[in-house]
């Protein structure tokens, strides 16, 4: 196996055992980077000298000290929108344009201690705003199993990097399906975790209650080790959590000790007969291995997309405000205060980050709240409901991840409302502040299909374990070959 | 006959003295090197988040209470939302429907006694925006403008009155009691002409026979007001404004204006009309404030005796209601008053030289109190010196001028300069024999019954003392010795 396909779990056990040197790792790394990128444009910046300089100290630390960190000498991709002191961090937006943070994100403080390598920043689309990775200012990212198609979004730049095998990990944020979309898409394993249990400190904020980081990896096992890097309270995000991780490990559980919740709004119209054909499949497999299938209804999850589009939006309405060209990012010229705010912000933003600024303005305006942003948190409150109800009879809910395959390039950037649809599935968790997983489940003509398992609050642990019992289960696939791949 | 009524209430922002700002831990202090207390979360840097600081939950706790105001065991925070260059996120975080405590009281009292009783709305915690300075009168025609973020994200709490105030001496009375009850807690500097306080006020007129609701009348917001006087002027001005608009059957319209200290008089900055709407949502990245009975109680059992039972205090001790309210009114004036009292039993004494003579003197030199170079110490050896006869109150003047110009003690000063007052008995009365044997004809007209006669044998006394001699022992020996001479005859 070469280096560059090694995953999270075998490389930092290898350079823990100095069977492999970090520097190694890098260098293979980036020659795998330098082999594909070019097809697959999956990265904002890649900082080559930086890394090999992290993988220097790493391969001088003492032995004791080096069997301690849990990421030893692993190469990780950081979506742009987490701030980096090392590299640029622009969220993939015009109005961040090499714009270099004073601080490091949580997250990438708690990677770089535990000995992981940050090799660059990924794409995404601008602010986290989209479900294609189109809507980056920069570039779009095309998906390894067939580049005339998006790697999803908005973190499609992590799952693409990891799935053309340049990178065994990256972090990604879920705001309303964000990572779980693009990994279904790209055929990795994206896992967001409960709401407050990473801390969002060095998060370009889209929507706070919402959004959340969470791992991209190639196996469900990869996704738990940087999670139990990443997760845990951090004193500097008030709507971080306290309390242990719930690191649930030992034996995988038997399948007939498990009751999968199937919820019947998650599999009717708008769902692409194939993904659902597949999605029965997997039911039909695990009933097969013992599970009990619950047949379930979370019934306002019809409301959920609604929701979703004027929270979302309200919050990143306010969130964005700040970027007005004042302090930092890029300032268009202009006359006066006022034109200056105006022409920064018209010539800094993209058209979909425009379009929801507008709609969250809209939904937060005197005599609006009430109607859009108050009813929208009550439609919030039901949802929940609806997932404790569930979890009193289940313990897990599995549904698919998306209604559909990866799509071509341009095939819904034209129409917001159908790219706002391939969150239908994705976004209640969100809504909800619960965990969800998704997990490959093969391939549809060619290019992957996820399934998404959805588990109660901090219950992480216990997530982790059943969806890595399906991976063991469920027959993988051979990963794609890329470009100039041999 | 009038034809209106004054409705007036006050907005009263208080800078909190915590040592760190109300999200980040960068220093409140003031008058730093421009955007030196500045970090990525009061800079609105991408990602950050704000931490609350529990110190100034507790300091708006204390306030609170001190206000009589019912503590919310549950309020939150919200987001309103302006563009301006001085805040950095385009939004302040501050608290807009669910505020930390509502319905206190403020008494407010006029030469010692309660006119009114003002009602407090609300007080709510907010972050304070930083500062433009303008290189140029304003920002319309300014060549350009610097910003300076050190004061962005302060601590401020904002005190709403209801609006029952109905005069600018009542606006005066209120703040000057708000600011007295906020300055025994010290959890603000309170300085009116450095920001650390500042006042909006509300003043409308109710015309007679208007049966709507207060809150619908035309309401004019003057701003900013940069001390007590100054709001009191304002208000003076807006209301006569105000008065004229009517009289002429003009419509006064609903706007906010700023207030020029040189002419006294309010100008138009912009109509409410043109207002923004600041399109308050709850703050998503701060969980709601859940405050316990317990700790609101601990925090309760913190606070300093009330102005109330101040000035029961001093009253007790037998200091005027007029002295009082000066005395309470300064913070280093209690200290000074009450040091003071413990070392000298006669308050009312020490009551009258430090508001007379050591507030004088203060005056003259541009101190307080609090930088006073006549200690309490200080001011109770030269009341010592006068208690026990040694000084008159008039040789005291003059040594109290001598101990604040060279800081020595009365004791030092009385005995360098050889000012004492001649006490010695036998001493006066060699004096009082020398004077009756050369004044024979008076003596004789103040025995034939003249008593003015006497006053004049006394001030030949106090003559040839140059002044040393205590006039009511004189008295007594002029009158023995007037006496012998009588029986003599
Ligand atoms: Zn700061």
């Amino acid at each position: 196996m070469a280096i560059h396909e090694l995953g999270v779990k075998d490389l930092a056990e290898r350079v823990r055992a100095r069977e492999l040197s970090a520097s190694e790792t890098v260098s293979a790394v980036f020659t795998r980077i330098k082999n594909v990128e070019s097809t697959i444009q999956a990265f904002l910046h890649l900082d080559p000298d930086y890394a090999r300089m992290r993988a220097q100290v790493i391969d001088q630390l003492p032995a004791d000290e080096l069997k301690n960190l849990p990421l030893a000498g692993v190469p990780i991709a950081v979506k742009d929108n987490m701030t980096t002191v090392s590299m640029p961090t622009t969220a993939g937006s015009k109005i961040l344009s090499g714009f270099m943070s004073p601080y490091n994100a949580t997250v990438v403080n708690r990677l770089e201690a535990a000995g992981a390598i940050i090799v660059g920043k990924t794409n995404l689309d601008e602010f986290a705003m989209g479900s294609s990775t189109e809507h980056s200012a920069y570039h779009t990212t095309c998906n390894p199993w067939d580049i005339r198609r998006v790697p999803g979004g908005s973190s499609g730049g992590s799952a693409a990097a990891v799935a053309a095998q340049m990178v065994p990990a990256a972090l990604g944020s879920d705001t309303g399906g964000s990572i779980r979309q693009p990994a279904s898409y790209c055929g990795v394993t994206g896992f967001k975790p409960t709401f407050g249990r990473i801390s969002r400190y060095g998060l370009i904020a889209f929507a706070s209650s919402l959004d959340q980081i969470g791992p991209l990896t190639r196996s469900v096992e990869d996704a738990r080790l940087l999670y139990e890097v990443i997760a845990g309270h951090d004193p500097l995000d008030a709507t971080s959590l306290p309390g242990e991780l719930d690191v649930s490990r030992g034996p995988l559980p038997h399948w007939r000790d498990i009751r999968i919740g199937v919820p019947k709004e998650y599999d009717g119209e708008g769902i692409d007969p194939r993904v659902q054909e597949r999605y029965h499949e997997v039911l039909a497999f695990l009933r097969d291995q013992g599970a009990q299938l619950v047949d379930l209804s979370l019934p306002h999850t019809r409301y959920a997309i609604s929701a979703y589009y004027i929270i979302a939006p309200a919050e990143a309405s306010s969130n964005l405000a700040r970027f007005d060209g004042v302090r930092y990012g890029f300032r268009h010229p202009a006359a006066d205060l006022l034109s200056m705010y105006e022409t920064t912000r018209t010539e800094g933003f993209g058209s979909e980050v425009t379009r929801r600024i507008l709609l969250g303005t809209h939904a937060l305006s005197s005599g609006y709240y009430d109607a859009y942003y108050l009813k929208a948190q009550k439609v919030r409150t039901l949802i929940r409901q609806d997932f404790e109800r569930a979890f009193d009879q289940v313990d897990v809910i599995l549904t698919p991840t998306t209604p559909e395959v990866a799509f071509k390039f341009g095939e819904k950037s034209q129409d917001p409302l159908q790219m706002y649809l391939s969150d239908v599935f994705t976004v209640t968790a969100n809504l909800a502040g619960i965990p969800g997983i998704s997990t490959p489940a093969g391939l549809i003509s060619d290019v992957p299909v996820g399934v998404q398992w959805l588990g109660p609050v901090l219950q992480e642990g216990r997530l982790l374990q059943i969806a890595q019992a399906f991976e063991q289960l469920w027959p993988s696939v051979p990963w794609p070959s890329v470009g100039g791949d041999l | 006959m009038r034809k209106y009524e004054v409705i007036i209430g006050l907005e009263v922002h208080v800078e909190l003295k915590t040592r760190a700002k109300l999200f980040c831990g960068c220093s409140t202090e003031f008058g730093a090197e421009p955007n030196t207390h500045t970090c990525p979360v009061c800079l609105g840097m991408p990602g950050v988040l704000p931490v609350l600081n529990r110190q100034a939950v507790v300091y708006a706790i204390k306030a609170a209470l001190a206000l009589e105001c019912t503590v919310h065991s549950y309020s939150k925070f919200d987001r309103k939302q302006y563009f301006y260059p001085d805040l950095p996120k385009a939004y302040q975080i501050s608290q807009y429907d669910q505020p930390l405590a509502e319905h206190g009281h403020v008494p407010i009292f006029n030469d010692g006694a309660v006119v009114k009783t003002v009602g407090v709305r609300r007080i709510h915690l907010e972050e304070d925006a930083g500062k433009l300075n303008h290189l140029g009168q304003r920002l319309g025609d300014a060549k350009g403008s610097l910003v300076d973020l050190n004061r962005a994200g302060v601590p401020l709490i904002e005190i709403v009155s209801e609006p029952d105030m109905s005069s600018a001496d009542e606006a005066r009375l209120y703040l000057t009691e708000l600011r007295n009850i906020l300055s025994y807690l010290d959890i603000s500097d309170l300085r009116m002409e450095e920001g650390s306080m500042r006042c909006d006020a509300n003043v409308s007129l109710r015309p007679s026979g208007y049966t709507g609701s207060v809150e619908d009348l035309p309401r004019v917001e003057i701003k900013n007001v940069n001390s007590i006087r100054n709001v009191q002027r304002g208000i003076e001005f807006e209301i006569a404004r105000q008065a004229e608009f009517l009289a002429n059957g003009e419509r006064i319209v609903k706007e906010t204006r700023g207030f020029d200290d040189q002419s006294g008089r309010t100008y138009s900055q912009r109509s409410k009309e043109e207002a923004n709407d600041y399109r308050y949502f709850p703050e998503p990245d701060l969980p709601p404030l859940v405050l316990s009975d317990v700790f609101v109680r601990e925090v309760k059992d913190t606070l300093p005796p009330s102005t109330q039972a101040l000035r029961q205090e001093l009253r007790t001790a037998g200091v005027q209601p007029k002295d009082v309210e000066v005395i309470l009114a300064d913070h280093s004036a209690l200290a000074f008053w009450r040091q003071a009292t413990t070392l000298f039993g006669d308050a009312r004494m020490v009551t009258n030289w430090m508001l007379s003579d050591l507030s004088r003197l203060l005056n003259t030199h541009g101190h307080s109190f609090a930088t006073t170079p006549v200690s309490p110490e200080a001011l109770v050896g030269l009341l010592n010196l006068i208690h026990r006869g040694t000084l008159s109150g008039r040789m005291a003047k003059e040594v109290l001028d001598n101990m604040y110009e060279t800081q020595r003690s009365a004791e030092e000063i009385v005995k360098d300069l050889g000012m004492s007052q001649i006490t010695d008995a036998d001493a006066i009365k060699k004096v009082v024999e020398e004077t009756v044997a050369s004044h024979r004809p008076v003596v004789e007209d103040y025995l034939s019954g003249k008593e003015k006669a006497l006053g004049f044998l006394v001030g030949q006394v106090m003559k040839k003392t140059k002044g040393q001699a205590k006039p009511d022992v004189v008295n007594k020996i002029l009158k023995d010795v007037i006496r012998e001479y009588a029986e003599k005859i």
